[in-house]
């Protein structure tokens, strides 16, 4: 039995094989309606989530299964002092399969040693979010039509950014990589990371301004740069604007170039850019539909 | 010079970084064991200037070697048997290690779940650097 704890417990030969079937999905959701008749799918959600508990709802229903589980930790066992590891004894009683969102580090995993049915990591607090990194690489290959040889911009807060951290991951295990990292000094990637890439020979270079790379840009995957992040107000008065895209920046970028983020988006896009065809990040939304049911399939073993 | 007399059956760990033969006796959890133990703190040694010995007289199964390596892999374990040194173990940085440290990121699934152990997982060898099984985060040591 597998689970899904981080984005690299899949093989890039497997992550291939889990995004030819999304594709498949994508063409002919027909064909899978009723891949998942009789199953079911626990949510269990210690902390609020929309986007991400209702993807898996959806990915779940257009299966043809259905769901059961709780959106809060104030509604579920946890309230009463049960451990995770007694909660996944008792869902794998009641489901075959379960997405749990925790805002502790690990809690996903404690679940998978205990759980008789699989476990996907749907969150754990700053830890991993493998749903939505596959989610960015299913984007990225469905609209770009290849998961290597890019210059890949990650732009805004890179050092607290768990979906940023997890992307880059991901990436550099695919060839022609180069990665320009556009962000105040203050929210750099961790010196690990970078250490990763010089150790592995994987080109990158660190900016502050966002118009000085956007020509040379494939991809541009943006976050959210946070007031309480600057040690100074001075410093985030004059530096937040570097980090919001418009329309002016995106007429220096390539015509085939996409904009991600993993949402929610509050003013680091300019409202004008969504109708630019290379805003991809409602798209994103989309892909993580079909990405979540090619996920759950695999993870129960279901051909179709 | 302090003379303390020869074991007969056990260990003598030498070559300790010098003050923390306390250290290695607190994780070793020698105070459990029911056995003559001597500490010689600062003894004079022309490797290391000053170092310190433990000097442990018991059963040879019940000394923790992972731990022992964990804490520090450059200590040299001498296996005593009938008053003699009859081998000399290295050390070698265990791959995982359980209940030994405590993990301290207070957002890790460990600082709430009821009696999770708390396993580290050697993440890079030559660094010599440990991570939480559960939320990845790097063991600092204080007192290693």
């Amino acid at each position: 039995m597998r689970h899904l704890m981080s984005p690299l417990d899949f093989t890039t030969e497997e992550l291939d094989k889990l995004f030819n079937l999304a594709a498949s999905i994508e063409q002919n959701p027909s064909k899978y309606a009723h891949a998942c008749d009789g199953k079911i799918l626990a949510t269990c959600f210690y902390e609020p989530s929309t986007r991400t508990r209702l993807s898996f709802e959806s990915a779940m229903t257009k299966l043809g299964g259905r769901v059961i589980g709780f959106s809060d930790a104030a509604s579920s066992s946890a309230a009463k002092g049960e451990s995770v590891s007694d909660t996944i004894r008792i869902i794998s009683c009641y489901a075959d399969i379960c997405a749990m969102r925790h805002p502790k580090e690990g809690a996903p995993m404690v679940a998978a040693e205990k759980s008789l049915i699989p476990v996907i990591n749907a969150g754990d607090g700053g830890h991993q979010h493998p749903t939505q990194t596959l989610t960015d690489l299913m984007t990225i290959r469905s609209l770009q039509g290849r998961l290597g040889n890019f210059t890949v911009g990650l732009c805004g807060d890179l050092k607290f950014g768990r979906t940023v951290h997890s992307l880059i991951h991901a990436l550099i295990r695919y060839p022609g990589i180069r990665f320009l990292f556009i962000s105040p000094e203050e929210l750099r990637v961790p010196d690990y990371i970078t250490d990763m890439l010089k150790e592995k020979n994987i080109p990158y270079e660190e900016v502050i301004r966002l118009e000085n790379v956007m020509p040379e840009l494939d991809l541009l995957y943006m976050t959210r740069v946070q007031k309480e992040r600057f040690f100074n107000e001075e410093d985030y008065v004059r530096l937040k604007d570097f980090y919001v895209l418009n329309t002016e920046k995106l007429e220096l970028a390539k015509q085939d170039m996409i904009i991600l983020h993993p949402l929610p988006r509050v003013n680091e896009i300019s409202v004008e850019v969504d109708n630019d065809p290379r805003a991809a990040y409602f798209k994103q939304a989309q892909y993580g539909v079909y990405v979540r049911m090619a996920l759950i399939l695999t993870l129960l073993n279901i051909e179709v | 010079m302090l003379n303390v007399g020869k074991i007969e059956e056990g260990f003598v760990l030498d070559h300790i970084k010098a003050g923390k033969s306390l250290d290695i006796y607190d994780h070793l959890q020698l105070d459990k064991l029911d056995c003559t133990v001597a500490i010689i703190k600062n003894a004079r040694s022309e490797k290391m200037g000053k170092k310190d010995i433990l000097k442990v007289e018991c059963d040879l199964d019940l000394l923790d070697l992972d731990v022992l390596a964990f804490i520090d892999h450059n200590i040299t374990v001498n296996v005593i048997k009938s008053g003699e040194i009859v081998a000399k173990r290295e050390l070698t940085l265990p791959k995982q290690i359980k209940n030994v440290i405590k993990c301290r990121n207070p957002r890790c699934i460990t600082s709430i779940e009821q009696e999770l152990p708390h396993v580290f997982i050697l993440a890079d060898e030559e660094r010599e650097i440990y991570r939480c099984k559960y939320c990845e985060e790097k063991y600092t040591p204080t007192t290693k």
